[in-house]
């Protein structure tokens, strides 16, 4: 008798998303690369506005696309949320997503920061930027990204793996600008100054530059201001690098309708309010990132650090020099 | 053709279907990628992972059985505690510990810091933790008790009238261990090694965290950065070959060899240790237990204090039951399979079954991310296979027959995890001698009834092994339990994942510590019904 339970549980268990799939009110259901704490207070927000349910399940990018790709027509799935531009950009490159007009999306989202033929939008943006200590180094000794390969930054310099893709999409779009003969020498000289071996996360490198291992690394806007808040006494700053070139190099997290959508109007509007000035206050405030809708103001924290120049080229550029970033990170050594 | 034999094929066949799908990607040429691999990365990822598998097989192998010696059959202070406490880094897994050992001792750690403070020098003698022996240290520690608890299994079981007939023939205690001892519990200890193998070259969060590059950081190299699933395919391709060459060479090398033992209850008193011998076993298993359990522990409780056990919640007793409930059906599912295989091995020992269930077991090898693809593809194939009309009748949403089911997972991880619970039913069957079969069934006992009455009760302890380490392995698993989870099924890795992508190490503390406090309790349990009272 001690058997039987485990299996009528087994058989109650495997019934469960049946079940669940009948229920009649309207829905849309998301697979979301980013993590469950950022997006449920959005999607209850918007559940408790219009009364549609937002189902969602949480993976990596990578797995994510696979699969929607393995499931193709069958997918359960309306949109699909991610972050960074590389990964979107493949989405549409496995041919995953599918065009959404919509006037308001088009408004509410700056031009570069989505896809032309509107498979996919922009809902946040992070900025990859220079952070520096305060007591060793000097604003005016800063310029750009480029810069940091000067001599004058060896064993000074700390830096993430080249396998975190904002350091990826960063190194794209140098490609994008100066061609891959030049870049690649700028990531061999950044490689040159490394203080240290390179870390395995954004944290651990401002981290180190507060210990006074490194002077000066790239970090992302959001993880600054999430270390700084928790210790407001450490002797960090943020730079805003490349004002007088071509702007601070920025990525997005964002979204797109799923080509075999079962409800794809009101994957549309759930979209369409994700843009809009409500999501977008709630969201930068979860995760200190800039809104992309400009009639947002973000965080006062965040808006504490200045405005600055962003790099106004399309970031699906990222995406489609991702892989030929890759590579030439593994010829300069950039491990 | 018998009923036994087939279902060894049934099983090689379901986990081949996966694997299959990872190989067929050699249809499809990713010659750009291997190329820019070779001139660039190919070497040192090969000679990374190489250097890694053996370094862990060995430290593993020597610190788990040196450990198992001691707490089965030495007698020293604290050696009833050890026994069961020597298992418990089981419950963390390697890349907490990982990250754990990195956040004290690196450079902006607690400890450095201090001592900096102290000397007033940049300590440049301090060894860096984020470097090849940090990572090989880190996987021992975590990765050492699947060698302990297969071990001390052998040693509990080899019959102490063995080991007293070679001390009566002159042996000393050392001898004794290295001559009779240690050869008759091989097959466990290499089928510890054999897990621990697999598991390193399949990792790939613990290698992150130290940022040593090895073959798996190419599949996803090749996948993430590149956005080649081709070329990540190919790569797992080539580990899952590395693994089944290493399954099958270990067992070329044993052929022929007998571990039975004839009198398995014989009990007698255990090797009492003297003098400074004492207090070195208890300081052994002290510093291994501080170091792989005790301090990582600690270091996550005092991170959840910090953090203010803010996300401490009611959701969490959600994603501990789901992840309760997913390991405990995981572990009825996989023990009854490797129990079955076991038999099926020991009635047919012909070269093909043998085959069959070395495939069966190679899952294990296979980075968890590329094998949930490969899982994930033949379930999505099958559904695929559902008419439309039959869809229709029913009333089913589309997609959804395998896909986001619970039995669904269930047989992800059976292919995930064969190896760790036929692993030690196998070991355990080695000492049945078939005497004791044909006496049954000369007796005229039925099979089903010689295996309920004879075989059980020696396979216990055997049972309780695949049965802790399953559990333990289910409920730690991350990539197939977020690909094929149905919606709303978030498990405690599930909520670990998701904190710790965003680098939100602190606040996945207390999923982290819950989760291993879920591992200690069939630990404790399982490791007192292993014990009943042999060694008293």
């Amino acid at each position: 008798m001690r058997f039987l339970n485990p299996i009528l549980l087994a058989g109650c268990l495997a019934i469960t998303p049946f079940a669940a799939a009948f229920a009649a009110a309207e829905e849309v259901v998301v697979y979301s690369a980013r993590i469950e704490q950022l997006i449920r207070p959005l999607f209850d927000a918007y559940t408790r506005e219009s009364g549609v349910t937002v189902k969602f399940v949480t993976d990596r990018e990578g797995p994510l696309l696979e699969k929607l790709k393995a499931e193709g027509a069958n997918t359960p799935a309306d949109l699909l949320l991610t972050v960074d531009a590389g990964n979107l950009w493949q989405a549409t490159e496995l041919e995953l997503l599918q065009p959404v007009r919509s006037k308001t999306l088009e408004s509410n989202v700056p031009a570069h920061l989505r896809d032309p033929q509107g498979r996919w939008f922009g809902l946040t943006v992070r900025a990859r930027t220079i952070v520096y200590n305060k007591d060793k180094v000097k604003a005016s000794d800063l310029s750009t990204y480029e810069a940091l390969g000067d001599s004058k930054w060896k064993n000074r310099l700390c830096l993430r793996t080249s396998k975190s893709v904002y350091n990826q999409s960063l190194t794209a779009m140098m490609i994008a600008e100066h061609g891959e003969t030049r870049t690649e020498q700028i990531i061999g000289a950044w490689v040159a100054n490394l203080a240290v071996p390179v870390f395995p996360n954004d944290t651990k490198v401002l981290e180190a530059i507060a210990a006074g291992q490194c002077d000066v690394g790239v970090t992302n806007s959001y993880y600054f201001g999430r270390l700084l808040v928790k210790h407001p006494e450490l002797p960090l700053a943020l730079f805003w690098p490349n004002q007088a070139g071509s702007g601070v190099h920025v990525n997005i997290s964002g979204a797109g309708l799923t080509r075999y959508a079962k409800n794809p109007q009101g994957a549309a509007k759930l979209l369409e309010w994700l843009s809009g000035i409500e999501a977008q206050r709630i969201y930068a405030d979860a995760n200190m990132e800039y809104p992309v809708n400009a009639a947002v103001k973000p965080d006062p924290v965040v808006a504490s650090w200045g405005s600055f120049k962003q790099n106004p080229l399309n970031v699906a550029k990222a995406g489609e020099l991702q892989a030929a970033a890759v590579r030439l990170m593994d010829r300069a050594g950039y491990r | 053709m018998n009923p036994s034999r087939t279902f060894s094929f049934l099983v090689a066949a379901l986990v081949l279907a996966p694997i299959a799908v990872i190989f067929s990607s050699f249809l499809t040429p990713a010659d750009d990628v291997w190329r820019h691999f070779a001139s660039t990365i190919l070497g040192e990822l090969v000679g990374n992972t190489f250097i890694l598998a053996i370094a862990v097989a060995a430290g593993t192998t020597v610190a788990g059985t040196g450990l198992a010696w001691l707490t089965a059959v030495c007698e020293f202070p604290g050696r009833r505690f050890f026994s069961w406490a020597l298992l418990l880094p089981l419950a963390l897994p390697a890349y907490v510990i990982g990250f754990v050992a990195i956040g004290v001792l690196d450079f902006t750690g607690p400890l450095q810091t201090a001592l900096r403070n102290l000397t007033g020098s940049a300590l440049p003698w301090f060894p860096p933790i984020r470097s090849r022996g940090g990572v090989i240290l880190v996987m021992t520690l975590a990765l050492y008790p699947y060698v302990y608890l297969l071990a001390r299994n052998a040693f509990q079981t080899q019959g102490r009238r063995l080991l007293e007939a070679g001390r009566a023939l002159g042996l000393t205690a050392p001898q004794a261990f290295w001559r009779v001892a240690l050869p008759m519990a091989r097959p466990w200890i290499a089928a510890g090694a054999m897990l621990v193998v697999m598991e390193t070259i399949a990792d790939f969060g613990t290698v992150a965290v130290f940022n040593y590059d090895t073959l798996t950081s190419g599949v996803y190299k090749a996948w993430f950065g590149l956005f080649s699933i081709t070329a990540a395919a190919q790569v797992a391709s080539v580990l899952i070959l590395i693994a089944f060459v290493v399954l099958m060479a270990e067992q070329v090398t044993r052929r022929r060899m007998r571990f039975t033992s004839t009198v398995p209850q014989a009990s007698a008193s255990r090797i009492v240790l003297a003098g400074a011998n004492r207090w070195m076993a208890t300081a052994a298993c002290l510093i291994v237990f501080a170091v792989a359990f005790a301090v990582p522990a600690l270091q996550i409780l005092v991170w959840s204090a910090k953090s203010g056990f803010r996300d401490f919640d009611m959701r969490l007793v959600e994603y501990l039951w789901h992840s309760v409930a997913l390991g405990i059906l995981a572990t009825i599912v996989i023990t009854t399979t490797a129990l079955l295989l076991g038999y099926s091995g020991r009635r047919n020992p012909d070269p093909l079954t043998r085959f069959a269930l070395k495939l069966s077991t190679v899952g294990y090898a296979v980075p968890g991310a590329v094998l949930a693809v490969g899982i994930f593809v033949v379930f999505a194939w099958t559904d695929s296979l559902v008419p439309d009309a039959m869809r229709s009748t029913l009333g089913m949403p589309t997609g959804m027959l395998l896909q986001g089911s619970v039995v669904a997972m269930l047989i992800a991880y059976l292919i995930r995890f064969l190896a760790v619970g036929y692993g030690p039913v196998e070991s355990a069957l080695h000492r049945i001698t078939r005497n004791i079969d044909e006496a049954a069934i000369a007796l005229g006992q039925a099979r089903l009834r010689l295996l309920a009455r004879i075989h059980l009760p020696m396979l216990r302890a055997g049972l309780a092994t695949a049965a802790i380490l399953v559990f333990v392995d289910v409920m730690k698993e991350m990539p197939i339990t977020l690909m094929t989870r149905p919606f709303g099924w978030d498990t405690l890795a599930v909520r670990i994942f998701e904190l710790t992508s965003e680098g939100d190490w602190e606040r996945a503390a207390i999923p982290a510590l819950i989760l291993a406090l879920a591992g200690v309790v069939p630990v404790l349990h399982l490791t007192r019904a292993s014990d009943w009272s042999r060694y008293p």
